[in-house]
């Protein structure tokens, strides 16, 4: 009864949530919606008992992706209007996706109903959420975890190749060379005659 | 005590009552010590530079914290005409809450936590890397450069730091094989040479310990990493529209973030609440004064290095921590793992 109330709640919170998402009027007002819709779906996956899960997202979406995400989201001068204005030329496309994703769900939800989607039983009782999945991931699921790792990595260096410019003349720091740096190598003391003055070939070396 | 409670009130509302007491019986001690570690850190900081610090208000100054908290609970909340209300107010509530809520799972004596959940440590990462969004959305919200150009610097830190923060994190948790800190700490007693009940005595752990401390000072924004509030170039970085009620807390907080991460600094690599030998007549005292002392000695270590060390350029922070923790803790829980697969740490049970 308890759970039921709290799920109605998390689950109203997120819907609540994702709304909001597409229709603040100010694109960071999104993302911070979108963040406590991610929050809540981590309360969701607390309520069927899948901490670590929970956890993951909150780390992981929430404290490391949404904020780069806010990052960008802040930096860009974005025009409203120009981002309204063709929302009634692309909302046919996303009706129809709407509509696929909703087919979708129901179909699954029909089959989940009619017993033809059975839960597979849990790997092994008496261990913790965090062990139980550390286990399948690492027996036998070790190649398409692997796999997975094997595709993000691709997916970094993509991002680094693309990303990365060799320009000439930029001025680089060394702070190795910095650091190692003695006064020796950098002050030069100089007592000159009055009005003599100092001849130096270019100031601070 | 949950028992009596469920006994004299029912279960639910027992289990509530029992609860929430114990919730306010942590936190009302958390925002004291908060509180007076505000005057510890000026005293410290004043001392090592050859200054007395607060002295005036009561003795040694010791009231100077609540008059700096009647002073800012009297000044007027200011909301600048451009910022984004909402946010604006919420930021501060966010980060206060978010410090605050991290101190469930903090074991303070052998069963002596509110919530004993078995992915603890996970919980505590997870809320600390929540923090971040108080201070970029102040920054953000305060329509004004200075504090949009500290809450960028700070998220960029959080974030960057958070990385090998959770490698350390790993490296203790392979030794104990849990992420429940009850268990972490249980599984430091006696570990080194059978009489010390201290993770940072393991040579193998020392390094993190060190590295620990350092990305706590950066995830908290303290000096040498404070750029977020840079005072020199950026007034007060996210802090700079705020006023009253709400910069208080903000800066309850930032400093209650720094007791955490002292107090986690304790239970990981410091036994938290065991005596630091496992002797019998020091398990006399009790393990609350034990954690307690080791805060302490964090917090101290945290002032020092604020008196002590100048403040980095953002370039200089950027590459500590990307091109020296983040590899170095990498190949450091491939070490620890590879040891302890080694020496058959793991042989008996676990997973």
């Amino acid at each position: 009864m308890i759970q039921a109330a709290i799920f109605y709640l998390l689950a109203g919170a997120t819907v609540l949530a994702g709304i909001m998402v597409i229709s603040a009027r100010n694109p960071v007002h999104s993302v911070l919606w979108l963040i406590f819709a991610f929050v809540n779906a981590a309360g969701l996956f607390l309520v069927i008992g899948a901490e670590f899960l929970a956890m993951l997202l909150v780390i992981v979406y929430v404290g490391a992706v949404a904020v780069l995400f806010l990052f960008v989201v802040m930096m860009l001068d974005i025009d409203f209007a120009t981002l309204r204005a063709g929302a009634m030329r692309y909302l046919p496309l996303g009706l129809l996706l709407g509509a696929a994703l909703s087919v979708e769900l129901l179909l699954v939800a029909s089959a989940w109903e009619a017993g033809a989607i059975a839960p597979s039983a849990p790997p092994r009782s008496g261990l913790s959420n965090t062990q139980a999945l550390g286990t399948l991931l690492y027996t036998d699921y070790v190649f398409v975890f692997q796999a997975a790792g094997l595709i993000l990595l691709t997916a970094m260096v993509g991002a680094i190749v693309l990303t990365h410019r060799e320009r000439a003349g930029v001025k680089r720091q060394d702070p190795f060379r910095q650091a190692s740096r003695t006064p020796a190598e950098t002050i030069a003391l100089a007592r000159p005659a009055v009005g003599a003055g100092v001849e130096t070939e270019g100031g601070v070396r | 005590m949950v028992a009596w409670f469920q006994s004299e009130l029912g279960t639910g509302l027992g289990w509530f009552v029992a609860h929430l007491l114990f919730a306010l019986a942590i936190a009302l001690p958390v925002m004291a010590v908060m509180a007076m570690s505000t005057w510890v850190d000026r005293k410290v900081w004043a001392l090592m530079q050859l200054r007395k610090g607060p002295n005036v208000v009561g003795a040694f100054g010791l009231a100077q914290p609540f008059a700096d908290g009647i002073k800012l609970f009297l000044k007027e909340t200011i909301i600048p005409t451009g910022a984004s209300r909402g946010v604006f107010l919420l930021a501060p509530m966010i980060s206060f809450v978010l410090a605050l809520v991290a101190w469930a799972v903090i074991p303070f004596d052998a069963g002596l936590v509110l919530a004993d959940i078995n992915v603890g440590l996970l919980y505590l990462f997870a809320v600390s890397s929540l923090g971040v969004y108080g201070i970029i959305m102040a920054g953000w919200a305060s329509n004004s450069r200075y504090p949009f150009l500290g809450g960028l610097r700070s998220a960029a830190q959080m974030v960057s730091y958070e990385v090998s923060i959770g490698f350390i994190l790993i490296c203790v948790v392979l030794y104990a094989s849990s992420f429940n800190l009850t268990e972490i700490v249980e599984a430091q007693k006696g570990a080194i040479l059978g009489v010390f009940s201290m993770n940072i005595l393991n040579p193998l752990l020392l390094p993190m310990a060190v590295m620990f401390f350092i990305s706590a000072l950066a995830e908290t924004n303290r000096p040498p990493f404070d750029l977020p509030e840079a005072e020199a170039e950026l007034v007060a970085g996210y802090q700079t529209e705020y006023s009253s009620m709400a910069f208080a807390l903000l800066m309850l907080g930032e400093y209650m973030n720094i007791l955490l991460m002292c107090a986690l600094a304790s239970i990981l690599f410091l036994g938290g609440y065991l005596p630091p030998v496992d002797w019998a007549p020091l398990y006399a005292v009790p393990g609350i004064v034990w954690l307690f002392l080791k805060i302490v000695l964090v917090f101290f270590l945290f002032a020092w290095v604020k008196a002590l060390v100048p403040r980095y350029r953002y370039d200089q922070l950027m590459r500590l921590g990307w091109k020296v923790f983040l590899p170095i803790s990498l190949v450091w829980v491939a070490l620890v793992s590879g040891w302890l697969v080694f020496t058959g740490h793991f042989s008996g049970g676990g997973a």
